[in-house]
């Protein structure tokens, strides 16, 4: 790990330190460990780390200072001017000391590297080697403990290797804000220990393995399944969420081992959620393996040429009259190639990325805000804002390095943190926020109320939310952070984009999916080519079709449709690649276009309801199988290389090429170094942007108990599958509503309740039954997790956050 | 050398410990008198007298005082270590039965010094005599006006809590204790900041110990030169000394530093009939021991330093030719293994290490290479553990071996109990019978 100078140390702050016999200049307030690591010396050490509060508990970093008579922790110790210091390099008192506390350390150690998953990369082996005696003069009985014990469903504990370093603790503490490890008992029977009624279910459970410096944390996925050295690692990124975690992926024969976060000091820092590191199978299981067409009803493997032949007939049958909806899990690479293929190979610019709850004005905001800006706002503005307003947006659940570096901003820089919710969340509490009550659906009234709030003073009224967030808003650095969600609050975007032109705040949209937005830069939206070029601005189209090869009349003249559902109700045909119809709230309009005469082309990785329907499959990679880049919330691009390699699956770019070329056009050869220059050569739009929307909140007319919902970090998703113990760590299904809410409607804590769906129109009306916990929620509000075990907002109650439900005791309570 | 009783001169009266009793013998009256003075006035006093902590460290009680930031905007804290736990110590206990009072009051003048508004007293949770005591004392003292708002209208406000501990030698460590009292598992804290900056709920807080504050009433009413009439120059004042061990008369003698051993033995009955001096520890188990060539030194904090031990608690632990002194340093290692908090990789692997060594020896099964290794481990615990519980674990046996060699020696083919025999070295004939 090497350490830049943060930006806020200037030159006048150095101090002279000699270590070593050697004179350096170093920021004042550096702790004696790093500028030896800054020299390249390596002081020994098993507490330290440079991400969490020194502790000084190991003492295994014991080095000599002039003029102190007992060797002192180099992890605790700052620099001050002339201090000399003298490592074991130099001080035989340094290297006695260390040698002693690696002799202590080993006294209780198992020395069962031959079976441990840490032996071969191992700190304690490691650091036996280089700081250690040869042999143990320990005759004694070792303590023992029996084993392992699950602290969670996913992270076992083999206490007889703790070492006691406190690193996992304090990362639940610290980093993560699940204090539920805790240090137990005393003397060597101290261990790593959680209550008996709550298990160590963090978000972040996993980091605690890796920064573990022995083999006393491992998975119940990882554990006994390799050795380190017999793993081929890649570093690559996290393709779960938008927060853009560098990862490395550990392969081993074919098959994805491990994953692990990968050090970016600017965007994961260290760390990645549970679901990065643990949700891989589904790389493996459940594939489509080749490309099958369907006859008489029945799906049949096919050859390429084949499949690609039945696939280019039917699309060219369709004319103009194709539509291309695209999901979440596309790289920045296969997006554009969907972009280019719509509009030079089907004519057509019905295309959108969003298969989830969208708008039009959302697609506006996207156009006019978002697509082909510069990189920011960014995870650093967040730690140096003063004040972060996030609005229809759950970190914790939705981006979870976002809630991280909240915290670390709340914690060390003062950031104070502002949650316009439904909810009063844990994830909120952690990162020391406010929490704005705000019931789904609201937030367009409230985000305008505060656009037109004066600079009165608060007085505790209903506008006094609004007043609070404008002058958050308008603080130095300040950054408003936009969720996804809003797209179905009518108003809610117009209103949040004209506040921040208002405060000067700066907008973060966190879409929750890792490929929305590379999806939007690279044009898979009606009406934007790639780098946000609006498709009806002359420029634009010229500067698109010189980097395609085509004149500009050959683009579609016109925007095309946006939106699942009037793409699919306008097609005779239908491109589909990544599609989950449960996700989105046109699922019936999907999933009757698939069962009808429309034909559709089904470009996938896995079985789906989808691919059970569709007309055409052509099986492509996953992203682990390829290269390619995410673009993350921030608008940074993660490129990451293939981790499994030797496999014959082929990308949707390659597939795209090669059905464009069946089809009689090009669109290039579709590989990785094409695309990536392609897109580097587009850039981004400098011309005029379309204006922002300016929607109007709809006037709630029908009210009464209204939904809130949103997506738990761990729940149903495909991307899950196949990972049982991530699944059992993953938090309960139940509703939340706010008591006095509860007491209107006669319900008690922990009752059996049944939300139905108020039906509107055609659409039949469904009910969950779930348990109820009562909360901090908004008033007149429930809260339902929205695609959780036994609990499918978009599915079983075909409703989007918003909409009025009603509550009932289930009557079998 | 008299024995001078000032602390423990009424504890005779039956009724000392209610507030009747206190006032009675001229209790409260420092309050008074401390009240009409500017708190820097009282801390320069505490200055001037060089009273020095007795509850084993000696730092001196103004000095540490005078380090908490005034006019900082923060609450201060007097948190009073009544967390008395080592091995022979049996003064504080004492104190809070006999006059709790004494340290009430001692508490309030300290407080008012410091500008606290809040003070604590942890007191080890196995002692509920000491408990129900202080806790009846704080009440009496607030019914009378002493604690509470507006203290006999001086304008001063304080509240005293009395908490008790679950039972932990490491809590008896100031910042384990403030952790501890924060309610975390008592475990010592990275230092800087010192708790005088940053302690209790990190606002600057002053740990003394119960006898230090005690000594606080007496020096308000008497002044800088009686109180330097006793001790020495660099161990001024009274002591409240605790013998035990195998003396006729084992209890509490309060007398001035600077007394020999040997007159504090004489005020005890002198050794038991028909033994001598073999080894004593002038200070709980955590000090080196020292032995009968001993008897004349000082017991003064300076002198004890001088002779290679130190005064700590100042509660002399006195052993015979019927100790056999690897069983006694055994058991106090395996005291330190049982109380080590486990935070730290020397004190914790340290103490399992030595206790198991020193085992083998006690059943006469020791390797004669193993006392040299034992050194070498005491060696890597002293000055390397995190606090000073993991130095303690490392003294007693260096002095031990380095006195005693031969007996241990003997332990590599004899065990202990074979050549002393137990029933010999109990303190009383009735528990030998039993």
């Amino acid at each position: 790990m090497t350490i830049a100078p943060g930006p806020e140390q200037t030159q006048t702050d150095l101090v002279t330190v000699v270590v070593d016999d050697i004179s350096v200049r170093v920021p004042k307030g550096t702790l004696v460990i790093r500028v030896a690591e800054q020299m390249g010396v390596e002081i020994p050490r098993f507490c330290d780390h440079p991400l969490l509060d020194a502790v000084a508990a190991c003492r295994m970093c014991l080095i000599e200072i002039d003029g102190n008579p007992k060797p002192q922790p180099a992890c605790a110790i700052t620099v001050t001017d002339g201090m000399k210091v003298k490592t074991q390099r130099t001080s035989p008192v340094a290297e006695k000391a260390q040698e002693g506390v690696m002799e202590f350390l080993l006294l209780n150690h198992p020395l069962d590297c031959p079976i441990c998953d840490k032996g071969g990369e191992c700190p304690l082996q490691n650091q036996a080697m280089t700081a250690g005696r040869g042999e143990s003069r320990f005759e004694g009985k070792k303590r023992t403990f029996p084993k392992p014990i699950n602290i969670s469903a996913q992270i076992l504990l083999d206490r007889e290797r703790c070492v006691s370093c406190a690193r996992c603790t304090r990362f639940a503490d610290q980093i993560a804000g699940d204090p539920m490890l805790e240090l137990l008992e005393r003397g060597a029977q101290q261990q790593v220990g959680v209550a008996d009624d709550a298990p160590f279910d963090s978000y972040f459970s996993g980091n605690t393995i890796q920064i573990c410096p022995v083999g006393a944390l491992t998975s119940s996925l990882y554990r006994f399944r390799s050795r380190p050295f017999d793993l081929v690692s890649t570093p690559t990124t996290c393709e779960h969420c938008a927060s853009g975690c560098s990862l490395r992926t550990d392969v081993r024969r074919g098959e994805i081992t491990r994953r692990l976060a990968w050090d970016d000091p600017e965007v994961n820092e260290e760390w990645n959620c549970d679901k990065g590191r643990f949700a891989f199978k589904y790389t493996h299981d459940g594939r489509v393996k080749t490309p099958l067409i369907r006859e008489d009803g029945e799906l049949r493997p096919a050859s390429w040429p084949e499949a690609l032949d039945a696939a280019a007939r039917g699309l060219a049958a369709a004319g103009d009259r194709v539509g291309v909806l695209t999901g979440g899990r596309l790289t920045r690479e296969d997006a554009y190639s969907y972009a280019k293929f719509a509009r030079i190979v089907l004519g057509t610019d019905d295309i959108d990325f969003r298969s989830r709850p969208a708008s039009d004005e959302e697609a506006q905001f996207l156009a006019a805000a978002v697509a082909g800006r510069l990189l920011g706002p960014t995870y650093a503005d967040l730690d140096a804002a003063d004040n972060v307003v996030m609005v229809g947006l759950e970190p914790e659940d939705e981006s979870p390095i976002i809630m991280l570096r909240l915290r670390r901003a709340a914690r060390k820089a003062g950031t104070r943190v502002w949650g316009v919710s439904p909810v009063n969340t844990r994830g909120l509490a952690k990162v020391d926020g406010t929490w704005v009550p705000c019931r789904a659906g609201d937030e367009a009234a409230l985000l305008r109320s505060a656009l037109q709030s004066g600079d009165s003073p608060a007085d505790g009224s209903a506008e006094a939310a609004a007043v609070q967030i404008t002058r958050a808003l308008s603080t130095p650095g300040a950054v408003l952070l936009i969720g996804e969600r809003l797209a179905s609050v009518p108003g809610a975007l117009s209103a949040a984009w004209a506040l921040a032109e208002r405060t000067g705040a700066r907008v973060g949209w966190v879409p929750r999916r890792a490929g929305e937005r590379g999806a939007l830069d690279a044009g898979a939206l009606a009406g934007l080519l790639p780098g946000g070029r609006p498709l009806t601005d002359p420029t634009a189209r010229a500067e698109v079709a010189r980097v395609w090869g085509v004149e500009p009349d050959q683009l579609p003249r016109y925007a095309g449709r946006a939106g699942s559902g009037a793409i699919v109700e306008s097609a005779s045909a239908l491109v589909l690649a990544g599609i989950e119809p449960d996700d989105d709230p046109d699922r019936s309009a999907i999933l009757a276009a698939l069962g009808s005469e429309t034909f559709v082309v089904s470009i996938e990785t896995h079985h789906s309801a989808v691919t059970e329907l569709a007309d055409v499959i052509l099986p492509v990679a996953v992203d682990a199988e390829r290269a390619g880049s995410y673009t993350d919330w921030e608008g940074r691009v993660r490129p990451f290389g293939a981790a499994i390699t030797g496999v014959s699956t082929v990308t949707d770019s390659r597939v795209l090429a090669m059905l464009a070329d069946t089809m009689d056009r090009s669109i290039g050869r579709g590989d990785i170094g094409e695309l990536r220059s392609e897109l580097a050569a587009l850039g981004n739009w400098t011309g005029s942007r379309a204006a922002a929307p300016d929607a109007i909140p709809e006037t709630r007319v029908s009210d009464g108990l209204r939904l809130a919902s949103w997506r738990l970090l761990l729940d149903l998703g495909r991307l899950q599958d196949g990972e049982p113990h991530l699944a059992a760590t993953a938090r309960a299904t139940e509703a939340l509503m706010s008591p006095a809410t509860a007491a209107a409607y006669g319900l008690t804590d922990g009752a059996l309740v049944t939300v139905t769906a108020v039906g509107t129109g055609s659409r039949p009306r469904g009910s969950v039954c779930v348990a109820l916990r009562l909360d901090d929620v908004a008033h007149d509000t429930v809260w339902l997790p929205m695609n959780s075990p036994g609990c499918s907002v978009l599915v079983d109650l075909q409703s989007v956050p918003g909409e009025s439900v009603l509550i009932s005791l289930e009557a079998s309570a | 050398m008299p024995l001078t009783p000032v602390i423990t001169e009424h504890w005779d009266q039956p009724d000392l410990y209610t507030r009747a009793g206190y006032e009675r013998t001229g209790g409260y009256q420092a309050l008074r008198k401390a009240l009409a003075t500017e708190p820097d006035a009282i801390i320069n006093l505490v200055k001037e007298t060089g009273l020095r902590g007795r509850g084993g460290a000696g730092f001196p009680t103004g000095l540490k005082w005078s380090f908490v930031p005034q006019g900082d905007d923060k609450p201060h804290y007097l948190v009073v270590n009544a967390d008395e736990s080592e091995p022979g110590a049996c003064k504080d206990v004492p104190i809070m039965i006999a006059n709790p009072h004494a340290l009430v009051e001692g508490v309030i003048i300290s407080s008012y010094a410091i500008r606290a508004s809040h003070a604590f007293i942890y007191i080890r949770g196995e002692v509920p005599e000491a408990i129900r005591r202080m806790a009846l004392a704080v009440r009496e003292a607030k019914e009378a006006g002493y604690l509470g708002h507006n203290i006999l209208g001086s304008g001063f406000d304080l509240d005293v809590v009395v908490h008790s501990g679950a039972g932990a030698y490491i809590c008896g460590e100031e910042t384990a204790l403030l952790d501890s009292l924060e309610g975390y598992r008592g475990q010592p804290r990275l230092k800087p900041p010192f708790p005088a900056v940053a302690g209790l709920y990190s606002a600057p807080t002053v740990v003394n110990n119960v006898e230090t504050i005690t000594n606080i009433p007496w020096i308000i009413n008497n002044g800088v030169d009686w109180f330097r009439q006793f001790g020495t120059e660099k161990s001024p004042g009274f002591k409240v000394f605790a013998v035990s061990g195998h003396v006729k008369r084992p209890g509490i003698y309060e007398a001035p530093l600077g007394i020999t051993m040997r007159e504090l033995l004489d005020f005890a009955g002198g050794m038991r009939d028909g033994s001598e001096v073999k080894f004593w520890v002038p200070g709980g188990s955590s000090v080196p021991m020292l032995t009968a060539d001993h008897l004349d030194l000082p017991l003064t904090y300076e002198a004890m330093v001088e002779a290679g031990t130190m005064l700590g608690t100042g509660t002399p632990m006195m052993f015979d030719q019927t100790v056999s002194v690897v069983k006694a340093v055994t058991r106090w290692l395996e005291f330190y293994k049982h109380e080590s908090c486990g935070k730290c990789t020397p004190c914790r692997e340290g103490t399992y290490w030595i206790t198991g060594v020193l085992k083998t020896f006690e059943e006469g099964k020791g390797n004669d290479p193993d006392l040299d290794l034992l050194n070498e481990l005491c060696g890597q615990i002293m000055g390397r553990s995190f606090c000073a519980l993991g130095d303690a674990a490392a003294t007693p046996y260096p002095a031990a071996v380095s006195l005693f060699r031969d007996e241990f020696l003997m332990a590599t083919h004899t065990p202990v109990d074979t050549s002393f025999d137990p029933a010999l070295s109990y303190a009383f004939s009735e528990v030998a019978a039993r």
